[in-house]
């Protein structure tokens, strides 16, 4: 009925420019090096697109959950760095073990930063500031501060391998997305989750598990930074968490927010995320190809980031 | 002991789109008053004082300070002319000491331009002890009670030299002690020949503190003159707009004590309630089928109320029980488990979830009995917002509709349903039908005499009293966080309830 709407809604350009903007950008940009840059449209390529980029595709749906319920999780790239120092140490018991334990650490990390938001009240931004400086700082201390080759036959087949031409940390992060599309959309938790970020007050007034809600979706960012960590550390064939995950908090914020997910909460917009994640790798992409300096793909970045933000606005997305 | 007239405010009119908060109001203060401003929520008190402090410019009248007119264009301007205010919420900075608190803006300097603690830390501590309050004044401020720092912000508006100080709801965080003390600095301050404007709902403070009062009421000015010779009943009336005569000749009400639905368990019972500065003892009983109407001005403690039983305010002391059964305090799962659901009375920040459909807004409280292994089943949800989209006649264009797009009514009803999902035993609703049209009004009200009917036991608030009193089987009278009447049966009217609020108790 028509009357019952009666609050303003957004200008319908500026919010369909929200909601797909970023598929339209990455439409376009494909478009464009279709057309314009040699070599691009054969299935090397778009794999090594892939490739590049699933580790911080991966950090990135567990950002899109934290960021849904008004929080952000500064620490995946030191979580990466963690998990990729955990991973060589049980490698002698088999692959199994190994990749349990750098998942465990991975969990462990969601449950203090998760703790610290949930229970102690500590802002998102300090609380995971804490995890990221202390946890790279212990990974280095785990790994004795030195690089480590990997040796494991099945690690270095999960990092190169391919299944059917499709790679195989390609296919893994294309499956968690698919996990966490699904978790947001049709579980208790997902529906919950968008609550708290939505409205917190409410929640907490509905009778929502407010506090486990928030932990476990820090724990769940956790252990998803800890599988990116992993691929990285495969892809690279060795241990190094003095450079792995290093800014990939921010590249993933990028990923989210230009994926259409608002910084203060209440959507989750995950396959917007893969999107603006596609988004930033194939920018850089196409500068490189075209010789230019990786200097003026960080100014094209930053100019993107502008645009999702101002998308973002209250005014423009709608009373609140 | 009044003298000349500080600032006179004349036919002061403000409107913003839509409303018109102030009209043609008028308002003298003179030097050596303190001067009450009254009236129920949007009478336009705060208004009139943004009015009075630059916030505001007015849109017609004057304002004439110390016999010119006068035109202040931002809040800084008045600040400079001397008037000074004390809002509600301190604006003070809780980390600097209370000497830099005190000298905030003016701090006295060396001759090398730099900041003279020595000399700061002396003047506070003198200005402070000469009202009485002995602190370290090198402390933070906010290491101090909430009585010390409202000290503080007074003693800082009347230290500036201020011609008019303007106090909003000073009281409201006092303990009876501190109270005493601000009045001794309040007395300071009038003896000094000032003009103080008061802004209190407490009746009792009023009489006590001040000289001269104005009512408020609908953005009018309804009354000014001496506070002795305005008789409490008159200033509760006339701050309601009710019928002085009308209430006289049902003349002093007497609380009967009869309990005729003794018999029956009661559904609710919560027993005295208390929680620092906003509940003393409050003791509700509802019984199964009873709508139980919580009456009582501004600040009264009626809101608090509702939610020390939802477990959504914290208490020192007090039991709830639903059925029989003891409810663990503080925790509103809890509460809710016992079947105890609350309607918030701030619709926009405490209940809807306006980016989400109206579907995932009613559900919201009974996802987990909605669901199957953690997935949530869109059968049984569409089963249950179907039903209640009937029901309570929500008018959205589909469940999938946002809820921020929906009127303030149909937003309301999303939320009755919300609560209603649950199967509550008891509901507690506060101000039910605060800023939804007529006819979703009546709506809503039918709902919840209905629901009574069914056998929940409803507990309501409302600033209107037509509302209470109709909707009521029977109402607790609550003052300043005392229950101070108990209204029954045939002594359910308005003019029953607004006698038991101006006197109800020991008055």
């Amino acid at each position: 009925m028509a009357e019952a709407t009666v609050t303003p809604v957004a200008a319908p350009t500026a919010r369909r420019l929200r909601d797909y903007g970023v598929y339209a950008a990455l439409g376009i940009l494909v478009a464009y090096n279709l057309l314009f840059t040699g070599n691009f449209a054969t299935l090397a390529n778009l794999n090594t697109q892939l490739v590049q980029v699933t580790p911080i595709l991966i950090a990135a749906l567990g950002m899109a959950l934290v960021i849904g319920t008004e929080g952000v999780d500064l620490s995946v790239g030191s979580v990466m760095a963690l998990s990729a120092a955990l991973l060589p140490l049980y490698l002698g018991y088999g692959l199994m073990p190994a990749l349990l334990v750098a998942l465990l650490g991975g969990a462990l990390c969601g449950v203090f930063s998760g703790t610290l938001v949930a229970v102690v009240g500590i802002q998102p931004i300090v609380a995971t500031l804490a995890l990221l400086v202390g946890g790279r700082g212990l990974a280095l201390v785990i790994a004795d501060g030195r690089l480590k080759d990997i040796r494991n036959p099945m690690l270095l087949e999960l990092g190169s391998g391919s299944v059917a031409g499709i790679p195989i940390v390609v296919l893994i992060a294309a499956v968690l997305t698919l996990i966490v599309g699904f978790v947001v959309r049709y579980t208790t938790f997902g529906r919950q989750l968008v609550a708290v970020g939505g409205n917190r007050s409410a929640s907490v007034l509905a009778g929502l598990p407010v506090r486990r809600i928030l932990i476990v979706t820090y724990v769940i960012s956790g252990v998803l930074a800890a599988i990116a960590g992993i691929v990285a550390t495969a892809r690279l064939t060795a241990s190094d968490p003095s450079a792995i995950g290093q800014l990939a908090e921010l590249s993933a914020i990028t990923a989210v927010v230009v994926g259409g997910t608002p910084l203060n909460g209440g959507r989750v917009r995950i396959l917007g995320t893969v999107a603006g994640a596609l988004l930033m790798q194939l920018i850089s992409a196409t500068l490189i190809k075209h010789n230019l300096p990786t200097s003026a793909g960080l100014v094209v970045q930053a100019v993107i980031i502008v645009v999702a933000v101002l998308l973002q606005r209250p005014r423009l997305a709608g009373a609140k | 002991m009044t003298g000349d007239v500080v600032l006179d405010a004349r036919a002061v009119g403000k409107r913003f789109p839509g409303v018109v908060a102030l009209s043609d109001v008028d308002l003298t203060l003179a030097a050596g008053e303190v001067h009450a401003l009254v009236g129920e929520n949007g009478a336009g008190k705060s208004t009139l004082i943004k009015v009075l402090t630059g916030v505001h410019p007015p849109d017609s009248g004057e304002l004439v300070f110390q016999g010119g007119p006068v035109r202040f264009s931002r809040p800084l301007d008045a600040q400079a002319a001397g008037i000074s205010t004390v809002y509600q919420e301190i604006n003070l900075v809780p980390l600097m000491s209370v000497a830099s608190n005190l000298f905030l803006g003016r701090e006295p300097r060396t001759r090398w331009g730099l900041m003279d603690f020595r000399a700061m830390n002396t003047a506070a501590s003198t200005l402070l002890r000469s009202y009485g309050v002995e602190v370290d004044v090198t402390r933070p401020l906010r290491t101090l009670g909430a009585g010390v720092r409202q000290m503080v912000a007074v003693a800082r508006a009347a230290a500036t030299d201020a011609r008019v100080v303007i106090l909003d709801e000073p009281t409201s965080s006092l303990e009876p002690r501190e109270v005493d003390t601000l009045f001794a600095i309040i007395d300071r301050v009038r003896a000094g020949g000032a003009a103080v404007l008061y802004v209190s709902h407490r009746l009792d403070e009023l009489y006590r503190i001040c000289d001269t009062v104005t009512v408020l009421r609908d953005g009018r000015k309804v009354h000014s003159g001496p506070m002795a010779e305005l008789p409490r009943l008159r200033l509760v009336a006339l701050m309601l707009g009710r019928d002085l005569e009308q209430i006289r000749k049902e003349g002093t009400t007497k609380f009967d004590s009869a309990q005729p639905e003794a018999r029956q368990t009661p559904v609710l019972a919560a027993k005295g309630l208390t929680s620092p500065h906003l509940l003393h003892g409050v003791d509700v009983t509802v019984r199964p089928g009873e709508i139980v109407g919580l009456g009582g001005l501004l600040g009264a403690g009626r809101s608090e109320t509702v939610r020390a039983i939802a477990g959504s305010l914290p208490v020192d002391s007090g039991t709830v029980t639903v059925a029989g059964k003891s409810v663990r305090s503080g925790s509103v799962a809890a509460a809710m488990r016992a079947g105890v659901v609350m309607l918030p009375e701030d619709r926009k920040s405490d209940g809807i979830l306006p980016d989400l459909s109206v579907r995932e807004n009613i559900v919201l409280a009974a996802l987990p009995r909605l669901s199957a292994a953690g997935l949530v089943s869109r059968k049984r949800q569409d089963t249950i917002v179907d039903t209640f989209i009937r029901r309570l006649r929500i008018k959205a264009s589909s469940p999938d509709q946002k809820v921020g797009e929906l009127s303030g009514g149909n937003q309301q009803k999303v939320l009755l349903a919300r609560l209603l999902c649950r199967e509550p035993k008891v509901l507690l609703l506060d101000e039910p039908t605060r800023g939804i049209d007529v006819g979703a009004k009546a709506e809503v009200q039918a709902l919840v005499a209905e629901l009574a009917a069914e056998g929940l036991g409803v507990v309501l608030i409302s600033s209107e009293f037509e509302e209470v009193v109709e909707g009521s089987d029977s109402i607790v009278v609550l003052r300043e966080g005392h229950v101070v009447a108990q209204l029954r049966g045939g002594d359910v009217t308005e003019q029953k309830l607004i006698a038991a609020l101006a006197e109800g108790g020991d008055g």
